[in-house]
């Protein structure tokens, strides 16, 4: 049982990944129930207790709002991420629900061709073990509490 | 033989233009410039912005901060007094704080060689100063108290922590001003507590980055979410105050008045079909007592206190070279805040920071600027919107307190 939940992780975190690194920011709200909490933040705000974070979002309807604000208003450069995900932590399961920790690195390349380490941290997931598992909850806590110039696109 | 026609020396600068409508683009480029800001300007006349009270609240508590390039302890003494000196070693200029905070402090001791301090940076002691066995240990002359770390003068307003090293600048209050000073206490009347902390890093020069915070003309034609949702648009009412001395300001937006705005229309910053699927980003809760809906005030040189809205956070600017800055954000809440109020915050948090939906702009058109003029240092940028003077205005359509930042600068860097 716990080899099927961790397997369901993995594969819902490489279908998440792929849907952000592969510019399908559309679907990116679908791998959340709606009422979710996403939220990015620092290692050193998750340990202090901070409830605010970069992005800060209690219902799938704000991370759908998100992506429209990035397509339709934000100015910034054309850039993309590479999303390289650790293994899933399976930290326990109640109610078919996982609780689950996954490490991320993130490269960040430019318009320009300039290509950086972005982020590293650890994502601090709930996931509802459906058919198609759903985030409850994902915390991208981030080990750097610098960012370069922005943060766009969702980690 | 011809003579070589000239040798390879940099040009001069060309010279300032009179007034304060046109800024060179070498001000932002030139690394002897900014070397003599960190010794005229931040360790000079002026109050930098360190941290707040609220941060260290008991005896003992401290913080590293920084003045310029300069490393600040910050500490509540055993007093409750708060005391600032340069984060360095009299022995070896080694750090003497290393971590970003911490608690319940008796002293502070060097790594290196263990030389001791008092909260106020006061040496106490030096290791080994009578050497061991009678054989090496410091001269009978040294005198310890002659070598001490730095120390700042401290002043507290409202919750805000700011120190000079100039003995004879006014009194913070005095400083600012009553109009800028009456602007901090309209956001900062209850006690205030951290929500959270993050770091923005700037390509480019600290100056683009404070004329942008003081620049009311660009917020509602850059910033789509401003004009759209009406969060602040020209057409609303509302001003810049602009301090005596330029360096100063507070903006101010209005609530919009009712009915059809046109003024907007056909430019990219007004997009009337975007609309938000979860509208509770926009909600605003009556807690400020008048219809000022969004205001941005800046203490010269770096220091910025935001309210949109809701959203209440403090920016420290400090420079890390010379076209990159570092923008360290400390999002608040008020002590009481009902848990209602608490949750409008942080959604309204999405506006602001590396991620938000109006300081992402900020963060990268700072840095357009710096690649844009990059050939271009004897030519000049143009800042005339509203006139040529430095002074407070009843409309944001102006660059007054842009202007008002450079009047302040050159003053004090005597250029």
């Amino acid at each position: 049982m716990a080899g099927d939940a961790l397997l369901r992780l993995a594969r819902l975190n490489a279908a998440y990944a792929d849907a952000i690194d592969s510019d399908r920011l559309e679907e990116w709200p679908g791998f959340f129930v709606e009422a979710c909490r996403y939220v990015i933040t620092t290692a050193e705000n998750h340990r202090a207790g901070l409830a605010a974070g970069l992005v800060w979002a209690d219902s799938r309807a704000m991370l759908d709002d998100r992506v429209a604000a990035l397509r339709r208003a934000n100015i910034f450069e054309r850039q993309c991420y590479r999303h390289i995900l650790g293994l899933p932590l399976l930290r326990g399961e109640a109610d078919g629900v996982a609780t689950a920790e996954t490490p991320f690195l993130v490269v960040r390349t430019m318009r320009d061709g300039r290509m950086d380490l972005f982020a590293a941290g650890r994502y601090l997931d709930r996931v509802l073990l459906a058919e198609a598992p759903l985030f409850v909850e994902r915390i991208a806590v981030c080990d750097n509490t610098r960012f370069d110039t922005l943060l766009a696109l969702p980690l | 033989m011809p003579t070589p026609a000239s040798t390879a020396r940099p040009p001069e600068h060309p010279p300032w233009p009179p007034g304060l409508t046109r800024v060179p683009y070498w001000v932002y480029q030139d690394p002897a410039l900014a070397e003599a800001e960190q010794h005229r300007l931040f360790q000079g006349p002026v109050w930098n912005y360190l941290c707040l009270e609220a941060e260290i609240p008991e005896p003992g508590d401290w913080r590293t901060s920084f003045v310029g390039r300069m490393p600040v302890v910050v500490a509540r003494t055993e007093t409750g007094a708060i005391a600032a000196f340069e984060n360095r070693c009299a022995h070896r200029g080694a750090l003497i704080c290393l971590d970003t905070a911490g608690r319940g402090a008796k002293d502070f001791t060097c790594v290196y060689h263990a030389w001791r301090y008092d909260l106020r940076g006061v040496p106490q002691s030096v290791a080994f100063g009578r050497g061991i066995n009678g054989q090496g240990g410091m001269p009978e002359a040294f005198c310890l108290r002659d070598h001490g770390p730095r120390r700042l003068r401290v002043a507290v307003f409202c919750g805000l922590v700011f120190a000079t090293l100039d003995p004879d600048l006014p009194d913070f209050a005095a400083w600012i001003g009553p109009e800028i000073a009456a602007r901090i206490r309209r956001v900062l009347r209850r006690p205030v507590e951290v929500i959270g902390r993050y770091t923005q890093a700037l390509p480019n020069n600290w100056k683009l980055y404070v004329e942008n915070v003081k620049d009311t003309y660009h917020a509602s034609l850059l910033h789509l979410f401003f004009a759209t949702f009406r969060i602040t648009r020209l057409s609303q009412g509302g001003g810049v105050i602009v301090s005596a001395s330029g360096g100063h300001h507070a903006s101010a937006t209005r609530m919009p008045a009712a009915g059809p705005d046109t003024s907007y229309q056909g430019m990219r910053s007004d997009e009337p079909q975007f609309r938000l699927r979860d509208p509770r980003l926009l909600e605003v809760a009556d807690e400020w007592g008048d219809d000022i809906q969004l205001q941005i005030l800046s203490v010269f040189p770096g220091f910025i206190l935001q309210q949109i809205h809701n959203s209440v956070a403090v920016r420290q600017v400090l420079p890390r070279g010379v076209a990159e800055t570092d923008l360290h954000w400390t999002l608040l809440g008020f002590a009481d805040d009902p848990p209602e109020l608490r949750a409008l915050r942080l959604r309204q948090g999405n506006l602001v920071g590396p991620a938000g939906f109006v300081s992402m702009e900020d963060g990268c058109v700072g840095g357009f600027v710096q690649r844009g003029a990059a050939a271009a240092g004897a030519a000049q940028s143009v800042i005339e919107m509203g006139g040529a003077e430095a002074v407070s205005q009843e409309t944001r359509a102006t660059e007054a307190s842009v202007r008002g930042f450079w009047k302040h600068w050159r003053a004090v860097m005597g250029l």
